[in-house]
């Protein structure tokens, strides 16, 4: 099994875990990143509370960077196969109301039918596509 | 309160192996050299989140808001599905979700910059496209009323 971090993963998703409640708690607003961010794009109200946590999100990668910038790991495709993924998964994630964040953490966390779906959904998709791109195409290897 | 929420959530996912493209497809890779490293994530994640969010909307309201916004829809719907799926795939592809891919603009790489870039467009295409069912249907709904009004 290759790099396998059980523990280091672990207190990752409990940080996680602790920022989306922080969210919860104090501000009663739900940790999906891209319904935050989608709802920047959007305009209108409740641009306040989405423009911190979004400057919170990239201060947190600042830290990351200078602290320990092998956490930050390099692109596995090139520029093009890059735009079409970016594609798919802003073009989805709006479409499907959320992503790892909002359905995987926060909506599964409440036990969301649409969450459970939307979680299995995005897993299986994932799972099959790297099948295809890895072991059928052979590409990434 | 919401900065402090975000840094934290950023530290996790660097923590936690989130923003490394090539443990997130060493995850989703299992007919490979499976890494189930992820799963830990979503799991310390889940630990906390379940048990807070229980807590915390058995009561009125938080504590920096009047009332909690939480989504309460339960129907599945073909937007859910097919949303989540194409989301998947792209994730699949290059080993980015949205929180990792800009928690890691802050390497400095074209290569996630490009990436954030084109999630950015595929979102607002998107917001464009809902924008114009939704004044279709809308036009739709007002034909209806207005036919039933005549009747």
């Amino acid at each position: 099994m290759a790099d396998f971090t059980p523990w280091s993963s672990l207190l990752g998703g409990v940080l996680i875990g602790t920022a989306a409640s922080l969210l919860l708690v104090a501000n009663g607003r739900i940790a999906g990143i891209s319904g935050i961010v989608g709802g920047l794009l959007r305009g209108g109200p409740e641009i306040s509370w989405r423009a911190l946590f979004v400057a919170g999100l990239l201060a947190g990668g600042l830290v990351l960077q200078a602290v320990a910038p092998l956490t930050i790991g390099p692109a596995v495709v090139g520029l093009p196969v890059l735009v079409v993924a970016g594609l798919l998964v802003g073009f989805g994630t709006q479409l499907g109301s959320g992503c790892t964040s909002g359905h995987g953490v926060c909506g599964v966390g409440r036990l969301s039918p649409r969450s459970l779906v939307a979680t299995a959904t995005f897993m299986l998709a994932g799972a099959v596509i790297t099948f295809v791109v890895r072991h059928l195409i052979g590409a990434g290897s | 309160m919401s900065f402090v929420a975000g840094l934290l959530f950023a530290l996790g996912l660097g923590v936690g192996g989130m923003t490394q493209p090539s443990k997130v497809i060493g995850f989703l890779d299992v007919a490979g050299d499976w890494d189930p490293s992820l799963a830990f994530v979503m799991g310390g994640a889940l630990l906390v989140y379940a048990v807070v969010a229980r807590l915390a909307l058995a009561r009125p309201a938080p504590l920096l808001d009047g009332r909690f916004f939480v989504p309460t829809r339960r129907d599945v719907d073909r937007p859910l599905v097919v949303g989540s799926l194409l989301f998947g795939a792209g994730w699949g592809i290059a080993g980015y979700c949205p929180g990792p891919a800009l928690v890691s603009l802050a390497s400095g790489r074209v290569s996630v910059i490009v990436f954030v870039a084109a999630m950015l467009l595929g979102m607002w295409i998107e917001q464009r496209w809902a924008a114009m069912r939704g004044e279709r249907s809308g036009t739709l709904r007002t034909a209806a009323a207005t036919a039933r009004a005549a009747r």
